[in-house]
């Protein structure tokens, strides 16, 4: 008996919408089993990780706000995997985008009015464009593979944004903390409600609008060619070079913006932490949103709840809230291994099927 | 003497790491899960020789605990055809984020050193005999040429008779045995002790170091000794407080790495040359 994998005929509709969720209970009964081995109720702990959380309208809008730069993130990066381009070092432009937006504060902390907010998102949508820009360039001019250099400016955008916060940027108020001056009135973005401020607009309108760019235009069409087949595309006489820039800088300015409105709203400052692994969460995003920006919103919130039910399972029971990391790249390994699904039946098989050709 | 003991033991994990992937890549598999197979091989090292007292069975647990998380990602793309690339991803994810959450109650505790002899532990021999292993049977011995024929066309190599899948999976685990003890050579010899997320991208350099050697074991020596010795050099120049932010030299192995990439990539002779032809396509037999 061995397993064998048949090719279905052609892809299958169903087995798309239903492999992510296929993915999601198999990670929650995963997550049960992790619960029972660590001395956990498991159906007490996923009702605590993954209920309890919709109950209360507080830990709601929370949910929400942590959505919001997964989706700006996530929605971006789900353009760059259609057309194969792999962008995963979205956690440093969102880096950069909180830098340079967050450099207006710092050094005009005198200067407000609405302008001061509007340039500070147009320069953290700068910052992160400028550093997706790198990888993509550097692909096109010198081949060099974009997945090593893009992470790799993870590192270096992180350690930039230390030194700035420990040396020239410091609140010298902070008593030596790492940290900047906090921002104020037109320095952070507008609250919706109590609890939900204007990024959440920003990432539903990015969504909406990666959503009609790939289902309604020609670019659309061209990234999506350029993914599937590469040939074709060339034949067609789309340029490839502007296809890796494009999403580079689609994905990047979308980070810098996540970043931007990160520090401009929950985090309120510069600091050496200003995210919880955000840019590596959307990659996430993107498979479990099937490369679609409407489906990004969906992983999007569930992601989040990973980190908010992370948070409350530390409190109620205490688990670490690094479950939620454990949570999220078994979450990923379900869906890719689902995903064949798709493309393929599973069969047990009596023989091999190398011993019958024999 | 004693800098370049340094040196050379700060580039041992790199080189591990790197002699590992390099076989997985000559199978035609891209594993861009380094990282997190390292990542855990260093909890479970650190874990198992805080656990026993004895610092070899440390050792032993990076390496199964790296060719354990190199199995998971062998059933995805080998059995599954899942991606490649989104699967490596997913490896180094979950990695990272296992580690974290097993490695909770040893942060802070004190490591069991394996024993150094006039500066050198047992690994760095190991490493060197390792690379002249590789070098010998990749290039010198029917096994070895059956890897590249798997990686430069595995279809000919499945008319020929050769069971790609069994080879790949021998390959991709063989690079996450070397590179769970590349993760368990920093918790259990380089810094002993845990610190969570403690490769610090080491996983990803190690990846860059296989393209910069060109697909060539001795390559992939030079090349982690000359990153061993930029970031020393980065550790030295710091002491002497030059007024050269900290930062700023941590920073220099990352964009070293970016320079190394750009400079042989770019020579497209150079980096076309060994290359192999299938490598990060999935093999479907019956097609």
């Amino acid at each position: 008996m061995r397993l064998v994998l048949e090719k279905r005929p052609e892809a299958s509709a169903a087995m798309a919408i239903a492999s992510p969720l296929i993915a999601l209970a198999l990670t929650v009964v995963t997550g049960g089993i992790i619960f029972a081995l660590r001395g956990n109720n498991p159906v007490d702990a996923i009702y605590v990780y993954f209920i309890e959380p919709w109950v209360a309208l507080w830990s709601v809008e929370q949910i929400i706000v942590k959505a919001a730069p997964l989706v700006l993130i996530g929605a971006g990066l789900s353009v760059c995997y259609l057309a194969n381009v792999w962008n995963i070092g979205a956690e440093g432009q969102f880096t950069m985008g909180a830098v340079l937006g967050g450099a207006i504060p710092v050094l005009f902390p005198e200067w407000q009015s609405p302008l001061t907010l509007i340039t500070m998102l147009a320069l953290g949508i700068i910052g992160g464009m400028a550093w997706g820009a790198i990888p993509a360039l550097l692909r096109n001019r010198f081949n060099a593979n974009e997945i090593l250099t893009s992470l790799m400016l993870v590192y270096v955008a992180q350690l930039f944004l230390d030194w700035l916060v420990r040396g020239p940027w410091r609140d010298p108020m902070g008593f030596n903390f790492p940290k900047s001056i906090t921002f104020s009135n037109w320095q952070l973005l507008p609250y919706l409600t109590s609890g939900i401020h204007l990024g959440v607009i920003f990432a539903i309108i990015a969504a909406v609008a990666l959503a009609l760019l790939l289902g309604r235009t020609m670019k659309g069409f061209e990234i999506r060619v350029a993914g599937q087949s590469p040939r074709a595309a060339r034949f067609a006489g789309f340029s490839q070079k502007w296809t890796v820039l494009f999403c580079f800088l689609l994905s990047g300015g979308l980070a810098g913006l996540a970043g931007v409105s990160e520090i401009a709203s929950v985090v309120g400052q510069l600091q050496p932490q200003i995210s919880p692994g955000y840019g590596f969460a959307a990659i996430i995003v993107a498979f479990l949103g099937r490369l679609n920006p409407i489906g990004v919103i969906l992983a999007g919130v569930l992601l989040a709840l990973s980190y908010i039910g992370g948070e409350a399972a530390q409190i109620s029971l205490g688990v670490s809230e690094k479950i939620a990391r454990v949570f999220q790249g078994v979450l990923l390994f379900y869906i890719l291994a689902c995903d064949t699904l798709i493309l393929y039946r599973i069969r047990w098989q009596q023989r091999l099927p190398s011993a019958q050709g024999a | 003497m004693d800098l370049f003991l340094t040196i050379i033991t700060a580039a041992t994990p790199l080189l591990l790491a790197a002699i590992g992937e390099l076989v997985v890549e000559r199978s035609g598999v891209l594993n861009l899960g380094v990282e997190g197979m390292m990542v855990m091989g260093a909890v479970c090292g650190f874990g198992a020789a805080f656990l026993t007292g004895n610092p070899w069975v440390g050792v032993l647990a990076s390496i199964i605990a790296g060719a354990a998380m190199s199995l998971l990602f062998g059933f995805l793309t080998l059995t599954l055809l899942a991606n490649q690339v989104a699967t490596g991803l997913a490896l180094t994810l979950l990695g990272i984020g296992l580690s974290g959450l097993i490695g909770e109650s040893f942060v802070g505790q004190p490591g069991v050193k394996l024993p150094v002899v006039a500066g050198i532990d047992p690994l760095i021999p190991f490493s060197v005999i390792l690379t002249a292993g590789v070098s010998y049977v990749l290039f010198r011995t029917r096994s070895g040429l059956i890897i590249r024929a798997v990686g430069n066309s595995h279809s000919a190599a499945h008319a020929l008779g050769y069971n790609v899948i069994a080879v790949r999976y021998l390959c991709v685990m063989f690079g996450g045995a070397c590179a769970g003890l590349a993760g368990g050579y920093l918790s259990i010899v380089y810094t002993p002790q845990w610190v969570e997320n403690m490769t610090a991208g080491k996983g990803w350099i190690a990846l860059a170091l296989v393209v910069f050697a060109s697909w060539l074991p001795w390559r992939a020596a030079i090349g982690a000794y000359l990153f061993g010795a930029i970031s020393i050099l980065s550790f030295v120049v710091q002491t002497y407080g030059l007024g050269i932010p900290s930062q700023f030299l941590n920073s220099l192995p990352y964009l070293v790495t970016i320079l190394a990439l750009v400079l042989i990539s770019g020579n497209r002779a150079l980096s076309k040359r060994n290359t192999p032809a299938c490598l990060g396509q999935p093999f479907v037999p019956d097609r």
